[in-house]
């Protein structure tokens, strides 16, 4: 069983997706329970992964491995280290709450619930896999459900963001693919293997190429696959200016969706960065994400919640607000310090838990009022108290409020990228002003005021709703007052990441 | 260094107000229906007293130590540990936080005890209690915590509790605005505070020595002089930042303008958050970094500018306001302004001297002002009030002698921390003449509006409407006994700081471990005395106008709110129109802002990937517009010229006999005739 945790933790999904293939169409709840049967197992199996993970040593643990297709050296390699650790943690989390987050799903839920548990295996495998090629067979197939969850159960303009995120996702695979391809044409011998590509990161050239525009830019081969790969990347984070296709996938998608989306999606665009261009490409990175990635987070921070901040919609709010979030983990990544890079993979934790409260809420009243007009609503506070609770500890986290997990991400991130560049923390930290803006500005126009007469009766928060949010607002608690309890497991790994790039830090 | 003592019931100073926060949180609202407003109370107020018992407990823990070996320390867990950056959750208790646990318990204390009386009616009497019981964890957090990045957690939690409690009656938006806006003010002064943390701990880790722990920086402080960091000394520059943070915090220039709007919170919450205690983290700050200000002249330079300026502008404003309220918030940030005079010139024991007078009066000023307004029915403007010391005769007298503290009135506390400022204003090396002078106009305005508001309010006939009038009554024991309380602090808590010319300073001795000796005068107690008498003669001035206009009705206000044409009454009662300048520049210029990254992505980004789709489509549409008509069309034109072909030939399939042979014929003789003339 241990032998194989990561593999069960992958493929658990895949099996329930079967079984409610063979379910009968008309029995949703039989459907539903039985899609939370098989999101079960992966979660009980991250707390024991949890629990055993040696936070000490900074390698990769639970390694399993065996031949695929032997004739192009490609292999079933998966395993955890400290990168991946708390995004495995994590999806095993969000998508057992979006199980119970999808209840209200009555149309087609034999296939909703189907490509939902698709989509699991996909997220899981991305995070878990080793060999490029399963890597890039997982991305691909956690794509195509995504594709179909926004555009068959998502609201009005469905279609519209379904294909601009299928375009997006795909013209960053595109340029991936060529990425893998060039690696493993240049690796010798041809290997998917990651960890032999690392190993073997001298092997590819850093002498300018000799035509237009890399010569210009004195980019060699290296550079070349390290921008490719980053664009690939930057369009999950996402990262300016190749975030518009969020905001409309997420108000569009249905609530566990958008989760889903901001929770998991966004996070594998940075893990990306961390896992595949920080250590296959360190000479790349030392001279490309140099101020470059740290400036393109600041610029993330800001400009995401300046748009925020002029949002009507609810969800859209949210969606912005992921943009703002997401550029701390850029610049934290960018700094190259112990607490930088750290406070980035925090962050893409707290992000998760967050802002996956936020849309959860969001979900709650939009079950309700059927809108998401921000100013539409007003005074659900006497109305809804436990609600308001549970959203303003939510709103005041992703504010980043001192005692709350989102503070001690975004300090680490801050502090970090203050020794290298001191300028882009003082405007990141800018950022929290107006951050503290929109938040409060969207507290006081929803919850607070005099109630709006149309929602008088509106009715509690149910439990359902309470069971999918309050593990998540205890994880942001604790990790607020006890951050060890997760930054001990990443530490060692991530440190031994940045002593592969700093060397090449000019 | 030494080994601090480790006294492990330091953390229940802090906690136990925590637990009672997270208890009425929880379950007060079930508590207050179906038990009674009595077992919220109890939760409520109990913790607090066992936090001041125990801050005694440390008071004398500390007393009975060599002054040289004076703190406690209680070391909970590590919090933070990444690269060279390590940070505990850890207390620590010295001769200056002692004195802070002390006022917050013990002033803290009084008036959770008020606020049983005055809360008394309200719905949501649970919530009010978890977040002044919270707000009473977060300042102890922020007076106790040991190191920087700790104490920033108590910075922005008592700014969330303060936005918490002015925004308490949410169902009106004038209450929750007032919330907003002291939430983000105060983060722009929080930007500039975790900044300064941040140069702090990167300049000492250049040396070897990162850390954030205050005990670490002083030891290692010295190091930081000389590195610069944009062409500024790194000193300076961290200390600029964090008195940002300060001016946020202890509403000073150019943060000042959420207080007065932070009145719209219970006033109980005034008393506590918006004057006693939260608005003097900032002077505690500077106080608690002392060593670090004393390195940078420049910044020290800045601090006392803004401290006075800030002083002079608010009690400007005092001067003409109407509402109970508006005027005692103006004189808090009054008030604060002097704190920060003396910090500005390095005498840190005299700013938290008057800190802590303060602390006594000024509650006590706000809880009575909370009582007229009980007994008011809510009633606020001042120009409604008068002749009120006859039915509330306990809030007037405790009203009156707070009054007479903060004006300055010789042998009350508040003239013997008053004076210590402005004596030090003058003679502290970093002093001089003109803040000294600064300091005294400002010691004389406050004399005059704090006599105005105690003439208007209780002399006089009564101008409330009849209906107001029956149904005056004194506040009950509840509210008035920490009143009394207050009113005996607001006369002692001045003799334990008296002038060098009276005799010991106790206070000063007491803090002399952590801030240091006082500055040696350069000036005599004869030059001392002779500055006292005058900045009495000053204040007593103001008394004598306030006497002639208020009481005696000799002079009228129009006299004076006419001058320049009235020009200078308006500036003051529209508080110089910061509010709107501030609301045009900032907010305006923010939602500018916003807009135009909206229309970016509207109409630039999504312009260009919605025409590269667009395009796409339309070079699909040409291609297949190229595939039905080009390529579809030579095909379907060779298919349809085939047809065409075979149906003309078709044509010549007529099934007459006679037309093939004749045919056949004509083939036969075209072959023969050419076989014959070309193959022969």
């Amino acid at each position: 069983m241990t032998d194989h945790v990561l593999t069960y933790m992958t493929f658990f999904p895949l099996a329930g997706m079967v079984v409610v293939l063979l379910l009968p169409r008309e029995r949703h709840d039989l459907v539903r329970w039985a899609s939370a049967l098989f999101t079960l197992p992966p979660l009980l199996l991250a707390v024991w992964l949890y629990r055993n993970f040696d936070p000490v040593n900074p390698g990769l643990q639970f390694v399993e491995k065996a031949a695929w297709i032997p004739a192009y050296n490609i292999n079933y390699f998966v395993a955890v280290d400290g990168i991946s650790i708390s995004m495995v943690l994590l999806t095993a989390l969000l998508t057992f709450l979006c199980i119970f987050a999808s209840w209200g799903i009555d149309k087609g839920v034999k296939g909703y619930f189907a490509l939902f548990l698709l989509l699991d295996t996909g997220m899981m495998g991305v995070f878990v896999a080793l060999d490029f090629f399963l890597f890039y067979i997982f991305w691909e197939v956690m794509l195509l459900p995504m594709y179909f969850l926004i555009g068959i159960w998502g609201g009005p303009r469905r279609e519209y963001a379904a294909i601009k995120f299928f375009l997006y996702t795909l013209f960053g695979s595109v340029l991936m693919l060529l990425a893998i391809l060039a690696l493993y044409f240049s690796s010798e011998p041809h290997t998917f293997d990651m960890t032999q590509l690392i190993a073997q990161s001298s092997r590819y050239g850093t002498t300018p190429l000799h035509f237009w525009p890399f010569d210009h830019l004195r980019w060699g081969f290296q550079h070349v696959v390290w921008m490719a790969l980053f664009i690939g990347f930057a369009i999950k984070i996402p990262a300016f200016p190749f975030h518009t296709w969020l905001p409309d996938a997420h108000v569009e998608a249905p609530t566990a969706i958008s989760v889903i989306l901001a929770g998991i999606l966004l996070k594998m665009g940075a893990y990306g960065i961390l896992r595949i261009n920080y250590p296959m490409l360190p000479e790349a990175t030392a001279d490309l994400a140099y101020y470059f990635l740290g400036a393109l987070g600041t610029w993330n921070i800001i400009y995401g919640a300046l748009c925020a901040m002029a949002q009507k919609d609810f969800k859209k709010l949210v969606a912005y607000s992921s943009v703002s979030h997401m550029g701390y983990v850029m610049l934290g990544m960018a700094s190259f310090t112990p607490q930088g890079i750290s406070g980035a993979v925090l962050q893409m934790f707290n992000h998760g838990t967050i802002t996956g409260m936020l849309f959860l809420l969001v979900g709650v009243i939009y079950d309700r009022a059927h809108h998401r007009d921000i100013d539409g609503f007003g005074g659900l506070a006497a109305v809804m108290p436990v609600y308001t609770g549970v959203s303003v500890l939510a709103f005041f986290a992703s504010m980043g409020l001192p005692g709350l997990s989102g503070f001690i991400s975004e300090v680490l991130v801050l502090l970090g990228a203050w020794q290298k560049y001191p300028l882009l923390s003082a405007l990141g930290a800018s950022g929290v002003i107006l951050t503290a803006g929109y938040l409060l500005w969207t507290i006081q126009r929803v919850y607070l005021g005099a109630t709006n007469e149309k929602y008088k009766a509106m009715p509690e928060i149910n439990g359902r709703e309470l069971f999918t949010l309050v593990p998540l607002g205890i994880i942001v608690i604790i990790l607020g007052v006890y951050p060890n309890a997760l930054l001990d497991l990443l530490r060692a790994s991530l440190d031994q990441l940045n002593q592969l790039v700093i060397p090449h830090l000019s | 260094m030494e080994h601090p003592i480790q006294t492990d019931y330091l953390r229940w100073i802090v906690l136990l107000p925590l637990l009672g926060a997270g208890w009425n949180g929880l379950l007060g609202a079930q508590l207050q229906k179906r038990v009674g407003k009595w077992l919220v109370s109890l939760f409520a107020c109990a913790p607090v007293v066992f936090s001041f018992l125990l801050s005694l407990a440390a008071f004398f823990g500390l007393l009975a130590l060599k002054p040289e070996e004076r703190f406690l320390t209680d070391r909970v867990y590590a919090w933070l540990s990444l690269g060279s950056l390590h940070v505990d959750v850890a207390f620590w208790v010295d001769p200056l936080s002692a004195v802070m646990i002390l006022v917050v318990t013990g002033i803290g204390g009084l008036i959770h005890i008020y606020s049983i009386g005055y809360m008394h009616e309200d719905r949501s009497y649970w919530r009010y209690f978890a977040f002044l019981n919270l707000f009473t964890f977060a300042m102890l957090l922020l007076v106790t915590a040991d190191n920087l990045l700790l104490m920033f957690i108590g910075w922005e939690g008592v700014g969330l509790c303060s936005y918490a409690l002015i925004g308490f009656w949410y169902q009106d938006h004038v209450n929750t605005r007032a919330g907003n806006k002291a939430f983000i003010v105060n983060r722009v002064g929080d930007f500039g505070f975790i900044l300064g943390i941040f140069l702090i701990f990167w300049s000492l880790d250049q040396q070897g020595h990162g850390t954030v722990a205050f005990r670490e920086i002083a030891t290692f402080a010295s190091l930081l002089q000389g590195q610069e960091i944009w062409g500024i000394g790194v000193v300076t520059l961290a200390t600029l930042f964090l008195f940002l943070g300060a001016t946020g915090k202890s509403a000073q220039i150019p943060l000042y303008v959420w207080l007065p709007d932070a009145m719209q919170g219970p006033t109980p919450v005034s008393a506590l958050i918006h004057a006693a205690t939260m608005v003097t983290a900032g002077v505690y700050m500077i106080a608690r970094l002392n060593f670090l200000f004393s390195m940078a002249p420049v910044t020290l330079e800045v601090v006392a500018s803004v401290g006075v300026a800030t002083a002079l502008l608010a009690a400007t404003i005092a001067l003409t306001q109407t509402d109970i309220k508006r005027v005692l918030a103006y004189s808090t940030i009054s008030q604060l302004g002097y704190m920060f005079l003396a910090a500005g010139v390095a005498a840190y024991g005299a700013a938290i001297f008057h800190l802590m007078t303060h602390a006594f009066f000024k509650a006590c000023l706000f809880l009575g002002s909370g009582s007229v307004i009980h007994a008011m029915g809510g009633e606020q403007d001042m120009r409604k009030m008068g002749g009120l010391s006859r039915s509330l005769p306990w809030t007037f007298w405790t009203f009156t002698i707070a009054v007479l503290a903060i004006a300055g009135t010789p042998l009350t506390a508040g003239f013997f921390s008053k004076d210590e400022i402005l004596w030090q204003a003058f003679s502290s090396p970093h002093g001089s003449s003109w803040l000294w002078l600064l300091g005294v106009a400002g010691a004389g305005m406050t004399a005059f509006y704090m006599f105005r508001q105690l003439f208007l309010v209780f002399f006089g006939e009564c101008r409330a409407d009849h209906h107001v009038q029956e149904h005056l009554h004194e506040s009950p024991k509840v509210m008035t006994l920490p009143l009394v309380v207050l009113a005996v602090g607001s006369i002692a808590a001045g003799w334990i700081g008296l002038p060098g010319i009276f005799g010991p300073n106790l206070f000063a001795q007491w803090l002399e471990p952590v801030l240091g000796a006082a500055h040696e005068a350069h000036g005599s107690g004869a030059a001392e005395g002779t500055l006292m008498v005058f900045s009495v003669g000053v204040a007593a001035f103001g008394f004598y106008l306030a006497y002639l206009i208020y009481y005696r009705r000799a002079l009228a206000p129009e006299h004076f709110s006419s001058l320049a044409g009235g020009l200078l009454y308006r500036l003051s009662y529209n508080k110089y129109y910061i509010d709107e300048i501030y609301q045009f520049v900032f907010i305006r210029g923010t939602l500018l802002l916003a807009r135009i990254g909206v229309w970016i992505d509207q109409y630039i980004i999504d312009f260009i990937v919605d025409g590269s789709a667009r395009t796409t489509a339309l070079v699909s549409w040409v291609n297949g517009l190229f595939d039905n008509y080009v390529i579809d069309g030579i095909v379907n034109q060779l298919a349809d010229s085939t047809f065409a072909a075979g149906d003309k030939f078709r044509k010549v399939q007529t099934g007459n006999i006679n037309s093939y042979l004749y045919v056949i014929l004509g083939a036969v003789i075209v072959a023969i005739i050419v076989k014959l003339r070309y193959w022969s």
